[in-house]
Order: structure tokens, then sequence, then C-alpha cells
């Protein structure tokens, strides 16, 4: 969570800088979803997120050298510099992007879940999506489906309060989202994600059940992002004091907490230091690394010959 | 040599390359027990259980990108749209997922999948039944858009499709069912981006594809009897577009009259229509000339409907137009 924290204020300060272009979701504050998830998978097993990704990327095992280079553009970055900060791809470590469209991306990771029932690997797929998500068809043929074929997969609803500027209260009739998986007949849980050990433990069993039954979940997690929907946005629509208000249950600080009261000062420290490190690394590695050569276009739009 | 229906060499496709490949399955509406809306998948679900042949739920969007997300980690769906039309809810599922996954993941992943379905108009099913969708997806890089005529082309080229490590769009289409021809035993794979001369002429090129090739063969039979003397080029595959035969053609014929059904707006035949006037300019002799749908939805009533359809009598009248331009 550390490393995801100090990663995304770094790569808020190139953004600042003009190194990183385009749209940048930070996912500051919500760590606690991504890692306490990906914490509770298999090596094997894979997410599929949407433009928020940084988090989760980095939790299931991306470096962050491919990352930061991804959102500088280069050539060394996870797809090469052509996907960027909302196209986050790692094929070796089932990171299945990093999607743009809101709720498209729900029932391609059905289909990922799909496949892993065909192939009987038993395979979890975890798919992520914020409250905005689940107005939209993509969300409702998405789950339909995976609850019709019993896919293993869990939808993972972080709900962040917003969708953009807009409150929950304004986009859907019932508060409690996870109640949408009564209509599908799925299982649901529902809590917040402040304790990265609780996320873990009550995703957990939603995976379990997904790798051991064949059974979908729906389960919402609920959270808060401490910084604008995208780098501009100021978050003129909420105050202060609401943010200030969760500020005091960062799950990042919680967790420190905690761990202070079972691990050696020293040795934290020690690990803070070498999340520092790493993060200078990956600055260092983003910056000096080559940019993307137009030839490599053709054979990324086509695999194979370039239908033209 | 074996004479079959363009549905039936169709399903020969599917069923010698699922026969082949345990990763290839099928997945639509209605495809199983009730075999298929057009029936081209009659028999499937018998063969090969409902593992491989999938009822869907009404959620084109939902199976499409299901389709999609099979096909990045290891399988080859081929996906039924039961026709075209209902594309429409699933073109996010095809432009932003099929199309760019393999772009937006640095070339990682790949997504073999087919869709297939009937395409354009079915005879007087109203506006909303009756699209021609392919230059809605031509239009798009990453995407391969085929659209055969006859029934050996039908076979070889939807055998090539499930092979191909890219999406491939099948047009087919619901008045092309039926149509016999001959289908060698042994027919194997088509490779996309070859055209094929249908028949051979002095005076000017009619280039078509899909149902239009029948159109345009019709057109020209009636031309001959008037002594004018047309080719056909039947294109097959749209995205790979077989620049070079269209070329070929126009460089012999010095003329060029295109047929598709979508609407002439940044259609098909605007697109080939710029090949030609850029890359064969010294060639022509006459401005090349669209015949497409009017520029109109669809209409139901059937006079109207054969009106608004590119027909044979508006293919003729185009090329006399242009045989009347001498330089």
């Amino acid at each position: 969570m550390f490393l995801i924290r100090r990663l995304e204020e770094e790569a808020a300060r190139a953004y600042a800088m003009g190194k990183i272009g385009g749209f940048l979701h930070l996912y500051i504050g919500q760590e606690a979803v991504g890692v306490g998830a990906c914490a509770a998978l298999e090596k094997d097993d894979y997410v599929v997120t949407t433009y928020r990704d940084h988090g989760i990327a980095i939790a299931k095992g991306m470096s962050a050298r491919a990352m930061m280079a991804e959102l500088y553009g280069k050539k060394t970055g996870c797809s090469q510099g052509l996907g960027g900060s909302m196209h986050l791809f790692d094929k070796a470590n089932g990171m299945l992007g990093g999607h743009a469209i809101v709720g498209g991306h729900i029932p391609l990771a059905a289909g990922v879940a799909f496949a892993s029932k065909y192939q009987d690997n038993k395979r979890v797929t975890l798919c992520f999506f914020g409250d905005g998500a689940v107005s939209i068809q993509g969300f409702h043929e998405g789950v339909s489906l995976a609850a019709l074929w019993k896919l293993p997969i869990v939808f993972i609803c972080e709900n962040n309060e917003y969708s953009m500027g807009t409150p929950l209260s304004r986009t859907v009739s019932v508060e409690d989202i996870s109640l949408k998986a009564t209509g599908y007949g799925i299982a649901h849980d529902r809590f917040f994600a402040t304790d990265v050990e609780e996320v873990e433990q009550r995703l957990g069993v939603a995976i379990k059940r997904a790798r051991e039954e064949s059974l979908p979940s729906l389960v919402e997690v609920r959270t808060y992002r401490f910084r604008g929907h995208s780098m501009s946005d100021p978050g003129k629509y909420r105050t202060p004091q609401e943010l200030d208000e969760h500020k005091k249950r960062d799950p990042l600080v919680l967790g420190r907490q905690k761990l202070e009261s079972t691990t050696d000062k020293a040795a934290l420290e020690a690990l803070e230091a070498d999340v520092e490190r790493e993060v200078a690394d990956a600055i260092k590695f983003a910056d000096e690394s080559p940019e993307p050569e137009l030839s490599i276009l053709e054979g990324t739009t086509y695999d194979g010959a370039f239908a033209y | 040599m074996k004479s079959l229906r363009y549905r039936e060499a169709l399903r020969e496709a599917m069923i010698e390359e699922m026969t082949a490949d345990d990763r290839v399955f099928l997945m639509g509406e209605e495809v199983g027990h009730y075999n298929g809306a057009y029936k081209v998948s009659e028999g499937m679900l018998e063969r090969f259980g409902e593992k491989r042949v999938i009822d869907t739920p009404i959620a084109e969007g939902g199976f499409a990108g299901l389709g999609v997300g099979a096909a990045i980690v290891g399988l080859r769906p081929i996906v039924e749209f039961m026709t075209w039309n209902f594309s429409a809810v699933a073109f996010d599922q095809i432009l932003n997922n099929a199309a760019k996954v393999r772009q937006m993941s640095g070339g990682q992943l790949s997504c073999p999948i087919v869709f297939r379905g009937p395409n354009a108009s079915a005879r007087q099913v109203g506006s909303q039944h009756s699209h021609a969708m392919e230059h809605f997806y031509a239009t798009v890089p990453g995407l391969k858009v085929i659209a055969p005529a006859f029934p050996a082309d039908a076979k070889g080229m939807l055998k090539a499709a499930i092979r191909d490590d890219n999406p491939v769009l099948v047009m087919e289409s619901e008045t092309l069912y039926s149509l016999k021809g001959d289908v060698p035993d042994d027919q194997d794979a088509i490779p996309f981006g070859v055209a094929r001369t249908v028949r051979q002429g002095r005076d000017c090129s009619i280039i078509a594809y899909a149902r239009m090739t029948h159109v345009a063969l019709d057109a020209a039979d009636r031309l001959a009897k008037e002594n004018i003397d047309v080719e056909v080029v039947d294109l097959r595959s749209l995205r790979p577009l077989d620049e070079e035969a269209i070329l070929a053609s126009v460089h012999k014929t010095h003329r060029c009259v295109i047929v598709h059904e979508g609407w002439p707006y940044g259609g098909v035949g605007a697109e080939i229509a710029d090949r030609v006037q850029r890359l064969a300019f010294d060639d022509l002799d006459a401005p090349v000339l669209r015949v497409s749908q009017l520029d109109v939805p669809m209409p139901y009533n059937a006079k109207l409907e054969q009106q608004v359809m590119p027909n044979a009598e508006r293919v003729v009248s185009a090329v006399k137009r242009v045989m009347t331009r001498n330089s």
C-alpha cells in the first residue's frame, strides 16, 4: 500500500511537470481494496479493472518500473507506452487491464472467467469497477451471464461515493449496491475498506466460493478517494470537512499503526526506505527510457500482417 | 465437388474447425436447441454438446464482451449475431475491446474471435432490421471484415476467420443462406484480401461483394444484351481490401462502378472510390460512380424497398452513364 501511495504521489508530481499526459486517475485512499483483494489471490488468477488501475496493477505484481514507464509513455512501459495510465496490462501476472469505458470491461471479465471454467484451470477472476458503473448495461449483462453460467468470478464494486462529481444519492435508487446481486441470485457482501486485512479476509470468502464452487459473487467495498476523479478535478462537489473525516480513516495510516504494534520500528522504516528507493528508481527509469517508434504500431494493431 | 447451400457451407466450416480445435466454440441467441434462427448451426448442439454450442440470453453486449474476454486468455469463440443489426448494442465491445485490446496491451494480448451473422436487407423487415453494417466496422483498424458471396467462399473464408488471431467479422446474408453452389470436397481456408473476378469484361468494372455480387452479375447479363461487356470483381474481403485487383480491373476497363448495400455517405464505396481516383487517376475515362442504398432508412413498403435497395436496374443505369462519358 505504501509503494502504491508513494508511486502515485510521484506520478501526480510528474504530471504537474508535464512528464505524464492525458488522464491520470489516482487510487490514493482506495489502496486497501486492491491490495487486500490481490493478497487473497493465487499468482495465476486474473484481475480486470477500470482506468483507476495503478494500485491494482502493482498489487497484482507489476513492477514499479513497468508502471511508471507506461505513465511516461515509454517503450519500456508495460504496454510499450501505447496504453498509458488507463491501460496497464501485464499478461504474465494476470493483469488484464486497465479499461476506460465505464462498465465495458465487465462482460470481458466474465469471459475471462468463462475461459477458466471451459479450460477447468481453477483460476479465479476479480473484476473491479466503481459505483458509477452499476447503472450501465455492461454491469448488468456481465453479472447476469456470470450468474447464469456459474462463472468463477468476484465482482468488486469499489464504491468511493462519487461517479466523477456526482454523489451516489443522485445516481442510484437503492444505495446498497450489493443488493443488486439478489436480482441475479448470487452471493453478496458489503463492508468498508479501512483494514486491508479485513478486505483480504472478506474477499477471500468470495474468492474461495469462485474457486471451489464456481460461483460468482458481488462484493461492494466502500472506500473513498482522497484526490479528484482525475488530475483536472478540483473536487468542488464535496466539502473539506468530508474529505478530512475520511482521511482520519486512511487505510494506509491505519495499516501502519497496526503494524507498529507487531513489528519492530527499525524494520518498518527500512521497508519504507526500500520503497522510496524503488519509487526513485522507477521515476529515473521512466525518465531515461526511450520512446516507442512509429514502426511499433502496425504489429500492435494486428497480430500478423496488417489488414488495410 | 459437392453442391451446398450457403448456410450448409458455413456450418461445415464451423464443424470442421471445432472438430480440429477444442478451443473453438459457438455462442449466440438460438444457436443450440432452436438449431439457429436461420438454421446455420442446425445439428451442431447434438454433435458438440452444450459446452461448445451455447445458447445465450438476449444480451449482445454481454456475450460479445464475454467472447472477447475468453479470446484474450486462449479460447477461440465464434459469436453469432442473429443479425448484424443487433450488433449495434455490442458495438462498444467490438470497437473498444476486440479491436483495441492488442494495442492497449502493447501487443501482449491477441483477440482471436469471430463475429458472424446475416447483414443488410432481408425483405420488408423495416428500418431497424435492414442495416448494412459492414462499413461501420471496416473503418476500424484492428478488425478484419469479410463478405463472401458464394458457398465455397463462405466455407473457406469462415475457416480462415476461425484460424485467424485477430477479430474477424463475417458479413453473411439472409437472402443468400439458401443459395446453392459448388464447394470442393477438400475446401480449405481461403486467405483474406484476395478478390476474384467473377466475370471478365472490357468496358467497365463493377466492384461488388456479398449479395451485390449477384446483383452485379444480373446487371452484367442485361448489359451484355446491349453489347456492353462489363467485368465483375467480387471483393470477398473488405478489410483487408484487394486494392491491386480493383486497380488492375480499372486499368483494363477505364471505368468503375461500385455496388454496395450500405448508405453512400462515407461507405465502402467511398473508400474504394478514393483509392481508384488516387491510384488509377490516369486510367479513368469517366467519374467513379456508386450504386448504394438510397440515403434514407429502409422503408417497409415492398415497392419502395426495392427502389431504396441497390438493384440491377440502377447498376445498369450507372454503367450506361459512365459508358457515355467517353474521353
